[in-house]
């Protein structure tokens, strides 16, 4: 429990963090809320030389509507997310997620930007955003890009950003009245990281459902999309939820762990998908 | 002068130790910092059975601020009788370099003399911090504190770095040279007990550490007649404990004096000032213990352990004081862990569901080898397998077994949460069996109320009790009629969250423990507790206790118990406890012994002062000392109401001692040591209501009734606390709670991400309610509370998951009933019923 040394910058921009991780190169890390990267450091899983610390860049915190969507800063800890009228009433699930996350001193601390970047496949907030098809924003010494949150995450804590860049901000996109969610989130004990979690995202039309995005948490190396699902809800009656949630595990490849065998997480993957569109269709 | 009120004892007074501890001014041994003090890190085996082949330590002391590095042999002379004793000056040397005036620098490094390691005094006797003989072929293996030549489970210890601080002492660890030869560990309790199993200890020759018995009655008798036999195979998990203070140890030389101050995280300052002293070879009277503030301890800090005994002998060696401070991972392995036992029950019963006999015989996991009282805890449990029920033959075997594993001690219970949860979890199997409720099945076999010491079919004595009360109480208060209806409806509409109604009616042994009992079990260490009582000159009132609170309130407690025998205010005596030199004689703080030991003691020893002091009185008042009468802190005489005289002013009288009686000593001070004449048993009825999601496994305990009795209650605030800290460890256990190790020996839960303790959104609101019914064995008739909760909980939710999937054919779940091994249970039952025919009632 007791890390190995590393210096510490501090950086008064983003454009002074590009600069810094050039300075330090790979060894380097970015910390925001640390509430992932430090435990990782007081086991000695992860030794950088160096941590770039974010936490001062205020002006990466904020929600706006940008008509469409929102964005949301990079830096914006769970807590306010979790609390933003504009989250609550455009992004709903969005903001329920950010209160599931961890216990309150992780919310309290940690970041939208942080969490997405740790690429953690346990993660909330990286299924919740491949469900909801939102943005990223990243930027580097060659500028600014967008990348679509489906191809942002690329392997177990691997992600699409290079070596450079820093995530600056998050784009979700506004809910019509017509569109239901949920997030069911199955784990041992309510601070732990999701043994499953199933995102949905449905579109419903008199009664029955046009399409539908579900997002699953825990089911392989990556945030994964139910597709089978998705498909067989497209344009399906309500009383064929159950059906189409059987589909749920179809190409995934979830582990074994203390938690759950990866048998047990596709049944939970199944159960929990056909609770989850149960519930975005009454919401 | 305000008139004190006649009782503070029974009263919420609010806790006098919680400012501190809320405001963040406790004083944790990591508090402590002394002149020039050093710190101690440990290479630990990642192997949990090892020789070592080859160990160098030099590139280590190479390292920044390395002030020393030692394997075990480089300790080796520092164990027991004939350990070093000269007084050696420091044995290495520091210069502040390089101008920074903040960072001392360590110029130069020296190996301490190794002159005296040459004849290694114990290299063929025996070293081990046991102090429980359960049998007198019992096995114990020595093990020294830092590893030699073997490794016996993964976290043992194998060197020792002492550096200018813990960071630099823990990076120093990493250029310690060693190679392993791997053996092949034993690393579960029933396997290592199977012809050809690999060795722990391999001169030894078994794993078997010893194998105690326990028979009352004719057992075969009891079977032969038996119209119902129940069979069951239970597990006891170990658990780890988690004081939220890890261990740590401060060790140094007392300036003034040649002896030594050792401040420890512990829960047995009087204790491990005997053991240390006879470890490491320094003369009793040289060593002052010190507890300070304790973070809690749950039977893990009943014990010595390597590392106080290694600071010690640092402190001696290098002359500095040496700190070490145990991070978690450490704490995870090896810091004692609880429980660890497989069970096997048979009980014999007629048609009616009267119990005739049972049979028990357990598996207990010693771990590597033997700490403090490993080998005692499932004897303690031995006594209490009957639990509530009265029945004629009693048949008890338990086998200790190594293990390639942490080691064993006491965790919260101790022995006893393990015997309520099997005899409890076969009273339902037994209603099962007979076709009756479980209320009706322990109805049937209860003892008859009592309140004088009854034999048990265990060869004890049992205080006082009234089972029929608790249950009835307990059943009024859960509303249980209308649960059975809830259930029953959920039933009926195959709701896939299905209601289950789990009892518990249990009692355990506390008050620890009447020296002769101890003596006879072959525990050495007496059981009394010890008190002292000084009158200030003012009225006010320090209380000396032998108990060590970490937790438990005693202060608080003390207070209320002096306070209402000397007539003060509860804010008017000061508790002093935890060291020493400030209470020499104690027997310090576990199985729920304190209050009705400890706590008797200051009773007493307040009434021994206050006979001196009425004798003052009289004196004073020139009146017979038969006619003074003692009320609201006033001493006045009978028959003349405006004659009167207060404590304050007698406490006065004896300290200036101008006028005493003739031939008394100045004064009013008094010391008692109080030895039970019997343990005391508190018990209770228990019903937990729990919601099992059927398609996830998923358990979720919706509420929890607890009716308990402990006797009369000194202070219903820390009694309400104890019970919901206790019941929620028990629950802990029944739900969340194992250690796991791989194949290997690994310990697979080594942090709290991995070892699942429960946090507040897992827990219910407890509805507590309590009878009343006075233990004969003392003057305030109370009985121990501490660990209660843990002891009734784990069964009553074991029984109520089972009750709630009984309709599916489950009928067992070991803990911690996590969700997917409810939901594997209820699978392989289905498979069950499917291969039945589809028959699944």
């Amino acid at each position: 429990m007791i890390p190995v040394a590393f210096d510490y910058e501090v950086a008064d921009s983003v454009d002074h963090a590009i600069e810094l991780l050039g300075q330090h190169g790979e060894e380097s890390k970015l910390i925001a809320g640390g509430h992932s990267l430090i435990p990782l450091m007081r086991l000695r899983l992860a030794a950088p030389t160096v941590l770039i610390d974010l936490d001062r860049l205020e002006d990466l915190r904020y929600v706006r509507d940008e008509g469409d969507y929102l964005s949301i800063g990079a830096l914006t800890r769970h807590r306010d997310v979790h609390n933003n009228p504009l989250v609550q009433e455009h992004c709903g699930i969005l903001g329920y997620t950010a209160g599931l996350l961890g216990d309150p001193s992780v919310q309290h601390r940690g970041t939208l930007g942080g969490t997405l970047a740790h690429g953690d496949p346990a993660g909330d907030m990286p299924s919740v955003m491949c469900a909801l098809e939102g943005t990223l924003v990243a930027q580097g010494p060659d500028g600014e890009r967008t990348i679509p949150a489906l191809e942002f995450f690329k392997d177990y804590f691997f992600t699409d950003l290079a070596e450079q860049e820093v995530i600056t901000e998050v784009r979700v996109p506004k809910l019509g009245s017509n569109t239901g969610w949920s997030y069911k989130k199955f784990s041992r004990r309510s601070q732990d990281w999701a043994v499953v979690g199933v995102a949905a995202v449905v579109e419903k039309d008199n009664g029955s459902i046009s399409s539908a995005r579900i997002g699953l948490t825990s089911m392989g190396n990556t945030p994964l999309r139910a597709s089978a699902v998705e498909e067989a809800l497209s344009g399906a009656g309500t009383d064929q939820v159950a059906e189409a949630a059987n589909s749920a595990d179809e190409g995934t490849s979830p582990g074994t762990d203390d938690a759950a065998s990866s048998e047990f997480r596709r049944h939970l993957a199944r159960v929990w998908t056909r609770r989850a569109v149960e519930e975005a269709l009454g919401r | 002068m305000t008139q004190a009120p006649e009782r503070y004892v029974g009263g919420g007074v609010p806790r006098k130790e919680d400012p501190a501890l809320v405001t963040g001014r406790a004083n944790w041994t990591d508090n402590i910092k002394l002149p020039g003090m050093l710190h101690i890190a440990f290479l630990r085996s990642p192997f949990a059975h090892a020789k070592i082949t080859n160990l160098d330590v030099s590139a280590a002391l190479e390292q920044p601020g390395v002030v020393a590095a030692f394997t075990g042999e480089d300790l080796a002379s520092e164990w027991g009788e004939g350990a070093q004793e000269a007084e050696q000056g420091p044995g290495y040397t520091l210069s502040t370099g390089g101008g920074q005036s903040n960072d001392v620098e360590v110029s130069e490094t020296e190996q301490p003399e190794d002159a005296s390691s040459e004849e290694t005094s114990q290299d063929d006797e025996a070293f081990s911090f046991c102090a429980w003989v359960v049998t007198e072929d019992m096995k114990n293996p020595t093990h020294w504190p830092v590893a030699r030549g073997e490794v016996n489970y993964t976290g043992d210890a194998v060197a020792v770095v002492v550096a200018t601080d813990r960071y630099k002492a823990q990076d120093a660890l990493e250029y310690i040279e060693v190679d392993y030869e791997p053996m092949t560990p034993a690393v579960d309790v029933e396997r290592a007990m199977e012809e050809g199993a690999p060795l722990v200890h391999e001169d030894l020759g078994t794993n078997e550490c010893f194998t105690w018995t326990l028979a009352t009655g004719d057992i075969d008798d009891a079977f032969d007649k038996a119209d119902v036999v129940v069979r069951e195979r239970y597990v006891q998990q170990r658990l780890i404990p988690n004081a939220i203070e890890p261990r740590a140890t401060v060790a140094a030389r007392e300036p003034g004096h040649g002896g030594f101050v050792v401040y420890t995280s512990t829960q047995i300052p009087h204790i491990a000032k005997s053991v240390l002293s006879t470890a490491c070879g320094i003369p009793e009277q040289k060593v002052r213990v010190v507890a300070p503030d304790v973070g809690g301890g749950f039977g893990s800090k009943l014990n010595v352990y390597s590392e106080e005994a290694i600071c010690l002998v640092l402190a001696r060696r290098l002359g500095a004081p040496i700190k070490w401070v145990e991070d978690r991972s450490e704490n995870y392995q090896t810091t004692t862990h609880g429980r660890g036992q497989v069970q096997h029950l048979e009980m014999a019963a007629d048609s009616e569901g009267r119990i005739l006999g049972l049979r028990v015989r357990l598996l207990a996991d010693m771990g590597a080898h033997l700490q403090l009282l490993t080998p005692g805890i499932p004897v303690l449990g031995a006594f209490m397998f009957p639990g509530v029920y009265t029945f004629g033959a009693y048949d008890f075997e338990c086998k200790g077994v190594f293990t390639n594993l942490t080691p064993t001690d006491a965790y919260r219970g101790a022995g006893r949460p393990e015997a309520a949860y099997a005899i409890e979890r076969m009273m339902d199997a037994l209603a099962r069996e007979v076709g009756i409720s479980p209320v009706e099945a322990r109805r049937r076999n209860f003892y008859e109320p009592f309140d004088e010491p009854t034999d048990t079919p265990a060869g004890i004595q049992y205080d006082s009790m009234n089972m029929q009360a608790t249950l009835d109480r307990v059943l009024e208060l859960a509303d249980y009629d209308s649960l059975r209806e809830e259930q029953q409806r959920r039933r009926d509409a195959n709701d896939p969250m299905q209601l289950g109604i789990g009892f518990s009616t249990w009692t355990e042994i506390s008050g620890l423990a009447p020296s002769q009992v101890n003596a006879a079990l072959g525990l050495g260490g007496a059981g009394w507790e010890a008190a002292s009582v000084r009158i200030l000159p003012s009225g006010k009132v320090e209380v000396v206790t032998g108990t060590s609170p970490h937790g438990q309130g005693h202060e608080t407690s003390w207070s209320q118990i002096a306070a209402d025998v000397i007539g003060v205010a509860p804010d008017e005596v000061e508790v002093l406890h935890g060291d020493t030199d400030v209470s020499p004689l104690g027997r310090d703080t576990y199985g729920s012994r304190s209050l009705a030991v400890g706590g008797i003691a200051v009773h007493l020893v307040c009434e021994r002062v206050m006979d001196k002091a009425k004798k003052i009185a009289a004196h004073m008042m020139e009146a017979s000392e038969e006619d003074i009468e003692f009320s609201g802190g006033k001493f006045s005489v009978a028959g003349s109401p405006d004659q009167s005289t207060t404590i304050q002013q007698v406490a006065g009288a004896a300290f200036m001692a101008g006028s005493l009686p003739e031939g008394m000593e100045p004064g009013l001070n008094e010391n008692y040591v109080y030895d039970p004449p019997n343990f005391t048993f508190p018990f209770g009825a228990h019903i937990c209501v729990t919601e099992v999601d059927t398609e996830t496994g998923k358990v979720r305990i919706r509420d929890y009734f607890a009716v308990d009795d402990c006797g009369p209650v000194i202070n219903p605030i820390i009694v309400d606390g104890q019970l919901h800290g206790g019941l929620a460890q028990g629950i802990a256990q029944a739900l969340y709670e194992g250690a796991r190790f791989d194949e290997d020996g690994t310990l697979t839960t080594s942090s709290m991400v991995d070892y699942m303790i429960p946090g507040a959104p897992e827990l219910p609101n407890f509805t507590l309610d309590r009878t009343v019914t006075p233990s004969p064995s003392n003057p305030l008739g109370v009985k121990g509370v501490g660990e209660a909760g843990t002891i009734g909980a784990p069964q009553a939710v074991i029984n109520s998951i089972c009750d709630a999937l009984a309709p599916m054919g489950v009928h067992n779940i070991d803990m911690p009933a996590l969700p997917m091994r409810v939901w594997q249970t209820i699978q392989d039952a289905k498979g069950d019923a499917d291969a039945r025919g589809g028959v699944a009632q």
